[in-house]
């Protein structure tokens, strides 16, 4: 093959892994509420974002090795990397916190993922990317309306509530830059038509998170330094732990069929 | 997941006689029971308290194979895991709906198993150890649930036995979903064939408990079959169980840790050692290994909910006070 074609091949490979370490990580953190929410219904619905999470993870994973063509399966990739290696932003890994946290969250999450995905579906070069992307933006429209309506609930329910809402925005506010900042990788796949630019989606972002908070009676807090390492493999105190567990089986019995 | 032999609900009923024959005749003709006809209150009590215990079970049930989420060895076993786990918060909640339709609110059958009250099904206090458990819940105790609830789709209570349609369907694949991962190990490496052999010697015991006590020391299993409640005694629904299960574990390669079990050609089935049943009574009355951890997680996910739920009240009365504004207006 080729030299070019294996750069190409490598720049999407690397781009694909940050779109997927954001699901798995995501996806890993929503289903440590399993038999601990709220709610009986909020139990359900956690995970089933969870689950939408994880699937996506999947599919991306697999495009990802394919791609590489070393022959490393979604499982190699997701679960045997080192900590640097991962490249997901760092609010997804933010642990649980209490409910606020966790739907703060997933809102901002959704409401850039949502219309990245539709993007992506629409414009990307790669044709098993945007299908992935089809399936996914439906997932994240729902995770987008699920998560609003809880920020709504609980900004605009009790004064008690109203607090945990305004500690979880002072929290997470400041890591939502990450989102669209684009890492060299990305960059070079926007070049190659492979991704949207996220940047694009900053306004629209901001207009989703002015309207819920508005409705929510929440402000949404001055930030003076956005965070921001993940797409580096620069990665907080707790990702190490999340990965202990998330790795455990492979690690403490490798190379073995499940 | 569930089995039968708690209960333990008061079915004494003080109606008249021929109120009782009307009903036991509707009972006999196999009509349904639907929740605005009349009823013994005994025959309410025991649904309330079975179904209650079955829903408890439900709830109890996430904790210990929640235990393994984070750690799954898979995405796919990953996704799987968190489904099936889901799935039992599902049947939990269809359960206490069916609960609800005889007069008690899912918030007071809470309340109830917060307390310490509720019964749920012994086997949910062992913990999960090992990624082998995983399988051998969905093998063993799914199995026994299965065996339960299958003669419950056709119990004369109407919305018990609709409900239980779904469930089994649905525990019917967590089933095959625990032996497959048995199936896995046991055709693994030394380690994973011990990791398998190792969980079903655990679970196995446990597992049979979850039947309830012998026929002969079960109080109120007369009342509940000729109410149509139980179709199959303890014991019967047991001897089911292991007759199905002891040619599965030797088709993977694994042997019961039971030195006495044995076929019985005359009555063509599995012969079995003595259960201990003073480990099962011990359980059942709160001293099992995880019944103070399963009650405890269960009150600390409760309590650090609650402010979640009181602000999602008030907002939602926030919102029909809002509405309710313009309709008086228009009025």
């Amino acid at each position: 093959m080729a030299a070019p074609d294996n750069d190409a091949n490598h720049t999407a490979f690397r781009a694909l892994l940050e779109l997927a370490d954001d699901c798995l990580v995501l996806g890993h953190r929503l289903s440590e509420w399993c038999g601990h929410a709220p709610t009986l219904e909020e139990d359900l619905a956690l995970a089933n974002m969870g689950l939408d999470l994880l699937g996506q993870a999947r599919a991306l994973y697999a495009h990802a090795g394919e791609i590489e063509g070393k022959g490393r399966s979604e499982d190699d990739l997701a679960f045997l990397r080192r900590e640097r290696d991962y490249r997901n932003c760092l609010l997804v890994e933010r642990p649980n916190g209490d409910f606020a946290v966790t739907m703060l969250r997933q809102l901002y999450f959704a409401a850039f993922m949502e219309p990245y995905w539709r993007d992506i579906a629409e414009s990307s070069t790669d044709a098993d990317l945007r299908g992935i992307a089809a399936k996914a933006q439906k997932e994240m429209a729902y995770h987008l309306r699920h998560a609003g309506e809880w920020v709504i609930r609980l900004g605009d329910g009790t004064g008690e509530s109203a607090a945990h809402m305004a500690a979880a925005a002072t929290e997470l506010h400041r890591y939502t830059g990450e989102l669209f900042m684009a890492s060299p990788v990305r960059t070079e796949a926007v070049a190659a038509g492979l991704l949207p630019d996220p940047e694009n989606l900053r306004e629209a972002w901001d207009d989703t998170i002015a309207t819920v908070f508005r409705t929510a009676k929440l402000t949404a807090p001055e930030v003076r330094v956005h965070q921001k390492g993940g797409r580096d493999g620069l990665h907080g105190e707790d990702m190490g732990h999340l990965l202990a567990e998330l790795q455990f089986m492979q690690r403490a019995y490798p190379g073995l069929s499940w | 997941m569930y089995s039968q032999g708690l209960i333990g609900a008061d079915s004494s009923t003080t109606e008249s006689e021929e109120f009782l024959a009307a009903f036991q005749s509707r009972i006999d003709r196999e009509e349904k029971i639907e929740p605005n006809d009349p009823m013994p209150e005994g025959y309410r009590r025991t649904l309330v308290r079975q179904i209650g215990q079955h829903a408890h079970s439900e709830i109890v049930g996430m904790l210990p194979e929640g235990n393994w989420i984070a750690r799954a060895p898979t995405l796919r076993r990953k996704m799987a895991l968190l489904a099936k786990v889901q799935d039992e918060g599902g049947h939990g909640l269809y359960l206490y709906s069916a609960a609800e339709t005889l007069g008690v609110s899912r918030e007071q059958m809470t309340e109830e198993l917060l307390a310490g009250k509720a019964k749920y099904s012994s086997i949910f206090n062992y913990p999960t150890l090992t990624w082998a458990d995983i399988g051998a819940i969905g093998w063993l105790v799914d199995g026994a649930a299965i065996m339960n609830q299958i003669p419950l789709c056709r119990c004369s209570f109407g919305p018990y036995a609709r409900a239980m349609i779904r469930v089994c369907k649905e525990e019917s694949f967590h089933q095959r979903q625990g032996y497959e991962i048995m199936m896995e190990l046991a055709k693994g490496s030394e380690e994973q064939k011990e990791m398998a052999q190792d969980a079903l010697n655990r679970w196995w015991w446990p597992s049979l408990m979850m039947f309830g006590p012998h026929d002969s020391d079960s109080q109120h299993g007369d009342q509940s079959m000729a109410w149509k409640i139980k179709r199959f005694s303890n014991d019967q629904l047991r001897e089911k169980f292991i007759n199905a299960t002891v040619p599965q574990a030797k088709f993977i390669g694994l042997s019961v840790p039971d030195p006495d079990l044995q076929w019985n050609a005359e009555k063509q089935g599995y012969d079995h050692g003595e259960i201990d049943w003073s480990e099962f009574k011990a359980v059942v009355s709160g001293e099992g290994q995880m019944n103070r951890d399963r009650i405890r997680d269960r009150n600390k996910a409760h309590d650090d909910g609650a402010w979640v739920r009181e602000a999602a009240l008030a907002h939602a009365q926030k919102r029909a006070n809002k509405q309710h504004i313009p309709q008086e207006a228009a009025e």
